[in-house]
């Protein structure tokens, strides 16, 4: 399932760090435009800044890596501009929702053509493991030494409340059911919201007693719960597990979306 | 066959951008720009066109880069404030080369200032307000007229240098009404398309790389990072730093005698009135009262970048005034090309300098 034709192998080698995650959400969308079967020069890759958004520059196509937070913006205007371009959205969780928090529930609430995909690895990687948006309470960052005392936003439910066409949470675990999950948002007119959990060794695993990748890796998987399950343990008023996430589709609707090529 | 109307300066920019081939327009509202946004809104999507409302200055100006970069004609519009919030994406479109065209309909500041009144306050901004170095080109209409014809000019040096390039207008001319005359067609220039087996960033002798814009099937990779010819990011290596950014700013700065537009009148004259936008109605006003072949003006339509030979036409002159709807913004530019005193004449508050201020301070310095 890998795309070696999509890669820019004059690249490489690449920044990330071994182990991380972002490669294998890389992966898994590149297997997901190869099923399209979107063309090279049809297919326009976009992101803002953060280690996540450096994925457009290892594609061998179009792209545009923009500035911190701004790279929804940038693809409603190349959206806009020439619907019969597919556009992919790279994105990290301090890019989309801190400095980019405004354009993302736009952009859903827009429902822009195109597809979101959020590598969430809990953490500003790219500066060196500073606390996120996303940064589980009670988390050690660099900046929360005595561990994060603000509530950690829930991304893909964000992007259902703000009007995404299609949303999804997967991890890098999951490789399947991301990949799988990049398909159907692909199929989705509309924006598609795809939240991929993933390992940062270096910046958040580091802190978190969670050093080695497969302990990372571990950790996503027995802490991910499938939206069926968890509608389950509500229904018969069981509690939820503690620290765990949903993961699954969570929302597909066919709700207007603007940038559909007719 | 041409036609004449009556219209605001607004309008008349957003007829000069449709005229010109503009296809995407981003914007969020702000007076007094904002007639500018809602001709468009109007116009464009019966032109073909794009017209979206954004949810901020900072995602207009990123949205106007991305459709430019699927080759389309793209601008915004604002005032101060909105141009401030898009600072950082003008140093990236200046960055990766993105023909875009910005109006900045300008009014009082600081901050929220004086919404409904006229200023000339951002004038150093649109050359140095994102960080790093970089050169840009700015316009400076006087009239509704112009506000057609250099709209339309903006979009013709954005494409031929791929810069960000700034209609730097402000509320008295956007807001006024005047005849203007509609050409039936405006002649349009289009960035030089990227050679087969050139590089993305690769610049010809011009400086000025060729255009392969999204879908041409050319895999350009563009990003604000330092970047080498392939538009890869070097962000450690000084020489490919040194290069791009010396690159960028000798392109617009190295053809200053190409994109300069100025008029001149009584080029013997000893006072010389400098002028840039309306303070030029109100010397032209001066002038007509009283006919004086001692006292010239050199107006610019182009102010960035600054055509400083400009001042040379004046062989005899012996002293320049400056007025400027600001604490005296463009006149360090003149004072630091010229041995003779520069007189700045500074208004703020947002009303014009009328005819005696100006005849005043003539008397003083003659
Ligand atoms: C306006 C602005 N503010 C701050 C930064 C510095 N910065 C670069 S990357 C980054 C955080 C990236 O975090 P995230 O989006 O989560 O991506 P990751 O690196 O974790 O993949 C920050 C704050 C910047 N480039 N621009
Ligand atoms: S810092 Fe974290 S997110 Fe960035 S490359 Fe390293 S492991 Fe990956």
């Amino acid at each position: 399932m890998i795309a070696p034709d999509w890669f820019r192998d004059d690249r490489l080698p690449h920044i990330y760090c071994t182990g991380c995650g972002n490669g294998t959400i890389i992966n898994c969308t590149l297997a997901g435009v190869e099923e399209m079967g979107w063309k090279r020069n049809e297919t326009v890759f976009v992101s803002g800044i953060g280690c996540s958004s450096r994925a457009p520059g290892y594609i061998l196509t179009d792209s545009l890596h923009t500035t911190h937070g701004r790279a929804l913006a940038f693809a409603t205007g190349v959206k806009m501009a020439r619907p019969d371009l597919h556009v992919v959205v790279f994105t990290g969780d301090g890019d989309l929702a801190a400095i980019g928090g405004n354009h993302f529930i736009h952009a859903c609430r827009r429902n822009v053509d195109m597809t979101v995909v959020c590598m969430n690895n809990h953490i500003y990687g790219m500066t060196g493991g500073q606390g996120s948006p996303t940064t589980p309470p009670g988390a050690i960052s660099t900046t929360t030494p005595y561990g994060m005392s603000e509530p950690a936003f829930d991304l893909a439910e964000l992007a259902v409340a703000a009007g995404a066409n299609y949303v999804a949470r997967w991890t890098s675990y999951h490789v399947k059911e991301l990949t799988k999950a990049v398909v159907a948002g692909m199929q989705t007119p509309g924006l598609a919201f795809i939240e991929a959990r993933t390992q940062c060794p270096t910046n958040y695993g580091r802190h978190n007693k969670l050093r080695s990748v497969p302990a990372m890796i571990e950790h996503l998987r027995s802490h991910a719960m499938l939206v069926a399950k968890r509608d389950r343990l509500v229904a018969e008023g069981k509690p939820v597990p503690e620290g765990t996430f949903t993961v699954g589709e969570l929302v597909r609707r066919s709700r207007p979306a603007m940038g559909v090529q007719r | 066959m041409s036609r004449t109307e009556f219209m605001q300066g607004n309008a008349a920019c957003a007829e000069g951008a449709l005229a010109a081939g503009c296809r995407f327009f981003g914007g969020y509202p702000i007076t007094p720009s904002t007639e500018i946004a809602e001709t468009m809104a109007r116009k464009l999507p019966k032109a073909g066109g794009v017209f979206i409302s954004m949810e901020d200055e900072l995602a207009s100006i990123a949205a106007v880069i991305g459709a430019a970069w699927t080759g389309v004609r793209a601008m915004t519009a604002t005032s101060g404030p909105g141009f401030s919030l898009m600072m950082e994406n003008i140093g990236y479109a200046a960055m990766t080369e993105t023909p875009c065209v910005v109006v900045n309909i300008q009014r009082g500041g600081p901050s929220t200032g004086q919404p409904t009144r006229a200023a000339q306050g951002d004038m150093l901004q649109c050359r140095f307000g994102s960080h790093g170095d970089y050169s840009t080109i700015a316009l400076t209409p006087n009239s509704v007229q112009e506000m057609f014809d250099l709209t339309a000019k903006a979009f013709d040096l954005a494409d031929r240098y791929r810069v960000p390039t700034f209609l730097m207008s402000d509320e008295i001319v956007g807001h006024m009404r005047e005849r203007v005359t509609i050409p039936d067609a405006v002649e349009v220039e289009r960035p030089r398309p990227l050679a087969e087996g050139a590089l993305p960033f690769e610049a010809g002798d011009d400086g000025t790389p060729g255009f392969a814009p999204f879908g041409s099937g050319r895999a350009v990779h563009v990003t604000g990072l330092t970047h080498d010819e392939r538009g890869y990011p070097d962000t450690t290596d000084p020489e490919a730093h040194d290069k791009l950014v010396r690159r960028l700013v000798a392109k617009i700065e190295s053809a200053r005698r190409d994109i300069a537009d100025y008029e001149v009148v009584n080029p013997d004259a000893e006072t010389v009135f400098v002028t840039y936008g309306p303070p030029s109605r109100t010397v032209e006003q001066v002038m007509r009262d009283r006919p004086d072949d001692s006292i010239g003006h050199l107006r610019l339509r182009v102010v960035w970048p600054f055509p400083e030979f400009a001042l040379k036409v004046f062989p005899n002159a012996r002293t320049f005034l400056m007025p400027e709807l600001n604490m005296g913004q463009m006149v360090r530019e003149v004072q630091r090309h010229v041995d003779q005193p520069v007189i700045s004449i500074p208004k703020i508050g947002g009303e014009l300098h009328t005819p005696a201020e100006l005849v005043r301070v003539l008397e003083a310095y003659r």
